[in-house]
């Protein structure tokens, strides 16, 4: 009998490797903040009194569990396989984020630690972090890049009404990639008081591990509604992959499953061959940013490109170190959506079953409708729904010439 | 024995301490930088210290950031500061170049082929910042096998175990972070910093140079008392900046900081 390694618990290594990737690739001054994070974080994750603090966190504050919705309607008009949404986006601020940012937080506190920074690009990690942080009475300082500040203005003013500094990053392309340098030189510099609160599975050792076990109470909780709603496992998985954490969050528990098959959905933009787009796993190659190897986006001589994609949440030229392990070891299959297929998946679940989703989240729906399409009536297909869309109201009104 | 050892025992024969300047390759425009580094010989550096641009520079401030962005317009590659190193070695074979930079570039052009390339072009040693020793086996090994110092920082953080296990990898000097922060950041703390200073030299013989934070010629003065060498950089790339749209007066505004650096540095002995 052919006997497979199981793949959860085994990755990272305890340098923080998941194969080539992954790891520490930072400056020495981060090395020791880093390991009292990696430490920190070991002993809290075997102490029963944090973990029940962060159920306790997960159920009264974010709202846990989430719940799974069939969408009959719409699998119905896909005339394929039925479609299952993990509802994240009925969380508190909207989105699969404040899942990690509880988590982090909570973690902050019993370090010790005064003062909270994050990076954000559409706000939704912002708004997440200076959430907890009002919640615990912490300063909290938001990086996000100029760009990013001008397109996401709501956002912006929610975070300042829950006390939060938002710190303009005006280097380089002012996007998501500076902010996250910008809050690296922060945290170097204040390192003493400081917890830095990264919103994805990317980043130096421990943080793609650490973002990724907060996450995972999606795909733990689904593993039991679906055997509660469905009477059995999905077929399929579908999420869309921008750093990743809500991919990884629910694909993790299954990933010793392999007759359930795993699709990360990144971002094409205005399509693979036009350039413009987010796609590193899909059209990217591997190299070395924000403290781990992972694909990126790059040019010939190693600087990193400016990323395209309608949803800010997925304009990111990098990806999670596990789903570039994942890729290479065939595990989970990585795909791309263009910004015209997520929009359509967008009209179609608003108007179809009433669930205006993120733009982020439209990209899983749009390939999860045409897989359907593929699949029988008796098969399954659970799609991540990582947020809702009301913060995207201006993003697609503009598209279709409307002012709002 | 490397360039780069070569002139740290000359130095300590002269009862000397070592002028590290760094400008970024290609900052403001990239004709201009060779010459640029003979005039930083010509008025007192010892060894130079070579920024290679790079779109995300983590670990800079904002003084070297800008650098690195003027340099990218004209899209200066690895390739290009390698030719640049190339360039300044057939006028000067004695002073070390050092190349600072990130890993990314590297990566994309390959270990192997970047020390074989770096080694042909006359660089003595490579300090890249984002990689801590953990991750540094390979690139050493290859850096090694050509003769290439690779150059190590300590920070403000780094315990005792990490010194030594840092100093016992590093070729050429020991590059001592004097502060929590980014290049160019607020003033050091000469009390600590000597404090800093022993532990290293407890854990090795190489020289130890000290550098971030480093603005005038009195601070140059004052740390050259306590370490072997002397890094400046974001006060001098503050100057190109300033005159970035005259680049042909950058020469000597450098010149001057660093004749008023090397004065003061020699009167301190």
């Amino acid at each position: 009998m052919e006997t497979t390694e199981k793949i959860i618990g085994s990755l990272p290594d305890s340098q923080g490797h998941f194969g080539p990737y992954g790891g520490l690739f930072v400056s020495e001054t981060l090395m020791a903040p880093l390991q009292e994070l990696r430490q920190a974080y070991q002993h809290y994750m075997q102490d029963r009194a944090f973990l029940e603090e962060l159920d306790q966190d997960l159920a009264h504050y974010v709202g846990r569990p989430s719940p799974i919705y069939h969408a009959k309607r719409w699998s119905e008009q896909l005339g394929g396989a039925q479609i299952y949404l993990k509802r994240e986006d009925l969380n508190h601020t909207g989105a699969h984020k404040v899942n990690n940012t509880v988590g982090q937080a909570l973690l902050a506190r019993h370090m010790g630690k005064s003062r909270i920074i994050a990076e954000t690009g559409a706000g939704q990690h912002g708004v997440a972090s200076a959430t907890v942080a009002a919640r615990l009475g912490l300063e909290c300082v938001v990086y996000m890049g100029a760009v990013d500040i001008a397109r996401q203005e709501a956002n912006v003013y929610r975070m300042r009404l829950l006390g939060a500094e938002v710190r303009a990053v005006e280097s380089g392309s002012k996007t998501l990639k500076d902010a996250l340098n910008e809050a690296m030189r922060d945290w170097v510099t204040n390192v003493d008081n400081t917890f830095y609160i990264i919103g994805t599975v990317a980043g130096p050792h421990p943080y793609p591990a650490m973002v990724r076990d907060f996450q995972s109470v999606i795909g733990r909780e689904s593993r039991s509604q679906m055997a509660q709603q469905a009477g059995r496992q999905p077929d399929a998985l579908v999420a869309c992959v921008g750093g990743g954490s809500n991919a990884i969050g629910l694909f993790y528990p299954y990933l010793d499953d392999p007759e359930i098959a795993i699709y990360g959905v990144e971002a094409a933009g205005d399509g693979l061959e036009s350039g413009n787009h987010a796609a590193p796993l899909c059209a990217g190659r591997p190299g070395v940013l924000h403290g781990n190897r992972t694909y990126l986006m790059e040019d010939a001589d190693g600087q990193i490109i400016e990323t395209h994609s309608i949803s800010a949440g997925l304009d990111y030229p990098g990806v999670g170190p596990e789903h570039a392990w994942l890729k290479d070891s065939g595990r989970a299959n990585y795909v791309a959506v263009t910004d015209d297929q997520a929009l359509a998946a967008f009209h179609d679940l608003t108007r179809i079953e009433g669930i205006i989703p993120a733009l982020e989240s439209s990209h899983a729906l749009a390939y999860a409708a045409k897989l359907a399409a593929t699949m029988s009536a008796e098969q399954i297909i659970l799609v991540n729904l990582s947020g809702r869309g009301d913060k995207d109201m201006h993003t697609v009104a503009a598209r279709e010439g409307i002012q709002l | 024995m490397s360039r780069i050892a070569k002139r740290f025992s000359r130095l300590r024969a002269e009862g000397r301490k070592a002028l590290i300047p760094f400008i970024t390759a290609g900052d403001p425009i990239p004709e201009i930088t060779v010459d640029l580094m003979h005039d930083l010989v010509s008025t007192g550096a010892d060894l130079i210290e070579l920024g290679v641009p790079f779109s995300d520079p983590m670990a800079d401030g904002p003084v070297i950031q800008r650098a690195s962005e003027r340099a990218l317009e004209y899209h200066v590659s690895l390739r290009d500061v390698l030719e640049m190193v190339a360039q300044f070695r057939q006028l000067d074979s004695d002073t070390p170049v050092i190349l600072m930079g990130y890993l990314n570039p590297i990566e994309v052009m390959g270990y192997e082929q970047f020390a074989g390339q770096a080694a042909e072009a006359g660089v003595d040693g490579i300090l890249v910042v984002d990689i801590p020793p953990e991750e540094g086996g390979e690139l050493q090994r290859l850096l090694q096998a050509e003769a290439i110092d690779q150059i190590f920082l300590v920070a403000p953080t780094s315990t005792k175990e990490r010194i030594q296990r840092i100093c016992d990898l590093a070729g050429g000097f020991v590059y001592y972070v004097s502060i929590k922060g980014v290049t160019g950041a607020s003033h050091l703390d000469l009390h600590s910093l000597d404090e800093k200073l022993g532990e290293i030299r407890a854990a090795t013989d190489l020289p130890v140079g000290v550098g971030f934070g480093i603005k005038d010629a009195e601070t140059a003065a004052a740390v050259s008392r306590l370490a072997d060498a002397v890094v400046v950089g974001s006060a001098l790339v503050s100057r190109v900046e300033a005159l970035a749209e005259a680049p042909e007066k950058i020469g000597a505004s450098l010149r001057e900081v660093i004749s008023a650096m090397r004065l003061a540095m020699d009167r301190a002995e």
